[in-house]
């Protein structure tokens, strides 16, 4: 069957299995290799990718749901050379090790501070309890989160265009 | 502005160097690798523990028009590949041919053209089995009726692996005979698994015309493994490269050789193109190297208010092949550290080691060779012995310490402890937990009914394997090496053996160069996971990269340093006697002025002038590093919870970790290690654990089943340190990886028995402590984890 879907603001249509599933067409399909994929079962969440802003396991979406929609991946969240926020976060809060959670975390967290800017603690672990990381014991991803969400208000405070500060 | 503490040339919390492409989604993880005419293999696996097989019927699958091979043990067997050594002089099959032995056994292996054909191929394939008897208590496996799981082994007429005793047990009697008290306890450390969240695999690669194999796999240990494939498959070892690229976490289990990687090996060799093999998130939990299953009854003495004696004795489940990672003269590994931080008068451990109806490994979760078991037995049976004599945890471990003065410690098993100060760090936690407002709390709350426990841990890890002579896996000595190249322009790049899952390898090597050289880190690439790139070494796990390979690298780059002295000399028209160094300079004494940075040897070291008398050119140097003794960190661990009186609910609400790992070479990785570590440590005492039935049917297939925490059920760490360095190592660092998963699940399991010893006379619960086993508990009926 064919489909067609938006990915990272770019309209995309491939001939595929119906029963391909959207972490295989990002990855295989498309290459796209930042988006992982590690359970099966839509536990551990390193499949997590946008769809239409809000976070989906992409394990547990078949590429043919995902039609029509807009995808969006890590590989979209750089623009123009300028880190995102939360990824930034990651970097300055030391909130990865291994990296094979990273991008399905920054994922939930870019969709947690567009609908909640300045996010609680408890909220901010709520919103990644989707998701299982191995490595750093989440203290560190949720000071990630936190970062990012203060040097956004930071940033909205001084204004559009203003670069974010490391 | 980043600080200058964030900008170090040296130790110090350098952001790490690896995270700019892991952020941007750009790791380069083995299912990441694609190449060109790539098949893909699957494999099929046994659904019973223990059969015979009668037939194997691929005529089906064969016929799937995307099937390019399928092999099964028969295959195997024409190639002398059906099996193939573990790393512990057992045998393990590669596909079965005679019967499988646990659930989730490979039977066979299907080559196609994708992932999902090959899948539905493993569907067509018609195995036939005679069912036997499963084997899955470790307690009745040497029953004189127990069938013989191993009988394709000649001289294999039980399920006995072996008996292994340390310390001295004559001794350890009479030291119990004069007690004045002993407690015993009977406690399980239950089958658990590392699943790292990236799961295991291969693309392998064999050039039919030039006899290269290129491997890229999932392993903490690409040397070790480069080796094994020379051993298991006749291949020229030199003819081998293993590339280990971003691995997603390992925490032990990457270190064994599993099936599905050789199978990868004949499928590419077979069809003349490169197979891709994954194993799903079951496949992981069901075949590949569990931890832990340790079954042990434990003893302990005290004399005057103080702890004199330990004696254990434990059943070790190793499932269906003794595939466990442990120095060949330690079958039990390092278990025999379970003396842990005391200063005993007399310790006797016994460990027997049986076969069973379930996976082979165990692997070490995050542990150094059974030291978590060791740790858990000693801190379990220190509360329950302050329970008896009714004394603080606290005290009664402060009363018993190896005192400072005492180190380097001669435990009783034949270990000789570094160093360490351990009333310190006691003393540390008790502070950032507020101890005492702790008890007060909880007196309040007993008088309320409410449930709330402290729990104390303090372990001694011994990490960091280890003396060649002592310690070697399949005969492969445990050293590591390491070379050093200086650049013309004084960029280096440092070539390490251990392979980094996540510790930051790339960040914390290059800091230790920088520390020594004076070369910004920024200057210095770390090369790693490639066996074509890297020197010789066993690899990273039993925390032994920072104690090994650390050194190798301090040492690796103190050459150069004394190199680029010798050329400064001829610089400067001096003496090298006459040179003092700086970070990054040496100078003349006396005239600061005059002086050479590293920089400029690393020029004059590939120049056209006349280098001095007997100094070739460039700037570089190798070593392999051969550790004289291993190094012993210690920590202070204190974990509060909150027990549902309703639900049986175990909450942590906080935990206090307090470790002392030497010098810390980057503060902020150590503390990630940290938290890690604790993460994984309180899902292993409250939610994690592979069980079976009574058939041998693994009951934790999946992350429905095999339950890690997520954000919810860990607390906000709060972390403390000390710093007693180790004396031999170069630059005075121990490990730390493991330590926090050593340590903390006997704090938790201490806090929920502190909880409910008072008002439910509850003295023991296994782990993992669920809501419906702690329930159990309660009512008094508490029940074995499996």
């Amino acid at each position: 069957m064919q489909v067609t879907m938006t990915v990272n603001g770019e309209e995309v249509t491939r001939e595929i299995e119906p029963r391909l599933l959207l972490v295989h067409f990002l990855r295989d399909t498309l290459g796209l290799t930042g988006t992982h994929w590690g359970c099966d079962t839509s536990n551990c969440g390193a499949c997590v990718v946008l769809m239409d802003d809000e976070p989906v396991k992409s394990c547990t979406v078949l590429a043919a749901m995902a039609g029509g929609h807009a995808i969006r991946t890590i590989e979209s969240m750089e623009r123009d050379g300028q880190l995102d926020p939360v990824q930034q976060g990651f970097m300055e809060e030391h909130g990865l090790q291994c990296g094979f959670c990273t991008p399905g975390m920054i994922m939930t967290g870019r969709a947690l501070l567009d609908r909640n800017a300045d996010p609680s603690e408890a909220e901010i672990r709520e919103a990644i309890s989707g998701q299982i990381c191995r490595c750093t014991g989440y203290t560190n991803i949720v000071k990630a989160i936190q970062w990012a969400a203060a040097h956004e208000a930071a940033d909205a405070t001084a204004g559009a265009g203003e670069e974010v500060t490391a | 502005m980043a600080t200058v503490e964030e900008r170090p040339i040296g130790f110090g919390r350098l952001k790490r160097k690896e995270d700019p492409r892991f952020i941007r989604g750009q790791g380069h993880y083995v299912d990441d690798v694609n190449l060109p005419g790539m098949l893909h293999g699957a494999v099929l696996r046994s659904p019973l523990a223990h059969a015979r097989i009668v037939s194997i019927d691929t005529s089906a699958a064969l016929a799937h028009p995307k099937v390019r091979a399928v092999i099964t043990g028969k295959d195997l067997e024409g190639l002398n590949l059906a099996w193939m050594p573990t790393l512990s002089y057992d045998t393990q099959a590669v596909l079965a041919t005679d019967k499988v032995r646990f659930q989730g056994q490979e039977v066979a292996f299907v080559v196609a053209d994708d992932r999902y054909a090959a899948r539905d191929a493993l569907e067509l394939i018609d195995v036939e089995y005679d069912a036997l008897p499963a084997v899955v208590d470790a307690r009745t496996a040497m029953g004189a009726d127990a069938p013989v799981i191993r009988d394709d082994k000649e001289d294999q007429t039980n399920n006995h692996i072996f008996d292994w005793e340390a310390g001295d047990r004559d001794e350890t009697d009479r030291v119990f005979a004069e007690a004045d008290v002993v407690v015993t306890r009977d406690m399980i450390y239950p089958r658990c698994h590392p699943a790292p969240l990236e799961t295991c695999g291969s693309v392998a690669h064999m050039d039919a015309v030039t006899g290269q194999l290129t491997l890229w796999t999932t392993t903490q240990a690409p040397h070790a493994h480069r080796t094994v494939y020379a051993l298991v498959a006749g291949l020229p070892e030199h003819k081998i490269r293993i590339i280990s690229p971003d691995i997603g976490g390992g925490f032990g289990n990457k270190v064994p050789v599993y099936p599905g990687y050789v199978c990868s090996i004949v499928g590419s060799i077979l069809t003349g193109k490169p197979v891709k093999w994954m194993e799903d998130r079951s496949e992981n939990l069901t075949s590949t190297g569990f931890a832990r299953d340790y079954i042990m009854h434990g003893e302990i003495a005290a004399k005057d208010g103080k702890i004199v004696g330990l004696r254990v004795d434990t059943i070790a489940d190793h499932g269906a092949f003794n595939a466990t990672a442990q120095p060949t003269k330690y079958p039990a590994g390092f278990f025999s550290i379970f003396t842990g931080s005391y200063d005993l008068q007399a310790a006797h451990c016994k460990v027997t080691g049986v076969y069973t109806n379930k996976a082979p490994g165990g692997v070490a979760y995050r542990c150094s060779f059974r030291v978590t078991e060791a740790a858990y037995l000693v801190e379990r049976m220190v509360d329950a012995l302050a329970l008896e004599m009714g004394v603080d945890p606290i005290e009664l471990r402060m009363r018993s310490f190896i005192r400072p003065e005492q180190f380097p410690y001669a435990n009783k098993t034949g270990w000789t402890y570094d160093s360490g100060n351990y009333e310190a760090a006691m003393r540390k936690a008790m502070e950032i937990a507020g101890y005492d407002e702790l008890r007060r709390e909880q007196a309040e709350k007993r008088a309320k009914g409410e449930l709330m426990g402290i729990g104390v841990s303090f372990f001694t890890e011994t990490v960091g394997a280890g003396p060649r002579a002592h310690m070697d896996i399949l005969g492969l000595g445990m050293a590591d090496g390491a070379d050093l190249r200086v650049h013309p322009t004084g960029k280096a790049v440092l070539g390490i053996s251990v392979q980094t899952q996540g510790q930051g390898h790339e960040t914390t090597f290059a800091q230790i160069v920088a520390e020594e050289l004076g070369i910004p880190p920024e200057d210095i690439e770390v090369v790693h996971g490639d066996t074509d790139r890297t020197p010789y070494g066993l690899g990273t796990y039993g925390s032994r990269s920072t104690p090994v390979s650390g050194a190798a690298a301090a040492v690796v780059a103190r050459k150069v340093r004394d190199k680029a002295r010798l050329i400064a000399a001829g610089m400067l028209e001096a003496s090298p006697d006459d040179l003092e160094w700086e970070k990054g300079r040496w100078y003349v004494k006396g005239d600061p002025e005059q002086g050479k940075t590293i920089q400029e040897v690393a020029m004059a070291a590939h120049g056209a002038a006349d280098l001095p008398e007997g100094v070739e050119g460039a700037l570089d140097a190798t070593t392999v590093y051969n550790p004289p003794n291993l190094t012993f960190p210690f920590g202070a661990y204190i974990c509060v919870v909150d027990v549902d009186p309703g639900t049986a609910h175990v909450k942590v609400r906080r935990f206090i970790a307090v470790d002392d790992c030497g010098v810390r070479i980057n503060p902020m990785i150590v503390e990630g290690q940290i938290h890690g570590g604790l993460a994984e440590g309180v899902g292993i005492a409250l939610m994690e654990l592979i069980a079976f039935d009574e058939q041998g049917n693994c009951l934790g297939g999946s992350f429905m089943d095999y339950l890690i925490p997520t954000a919810m059920e860990v607390p906000d760490w709060e972390l403390g340190s000390t710093v007693t360095p180790s004396p031999h190592h170069p630059i005075g660092a121990k490990g730390v990886g493991e330590s926090p998963n050593v340590g903390s699940p006997p704090a938790v399991v201490n806090a929920v028995i502190d909880a409910l010893h008072q008002s439910h006379g509850v003295t023991h619960i296994d782990m993992p402590m669920t809501p419906a086993r702690v329930w159990a508990a309660m009512q008094g009926r508490p029940e074995p984890p499996q």
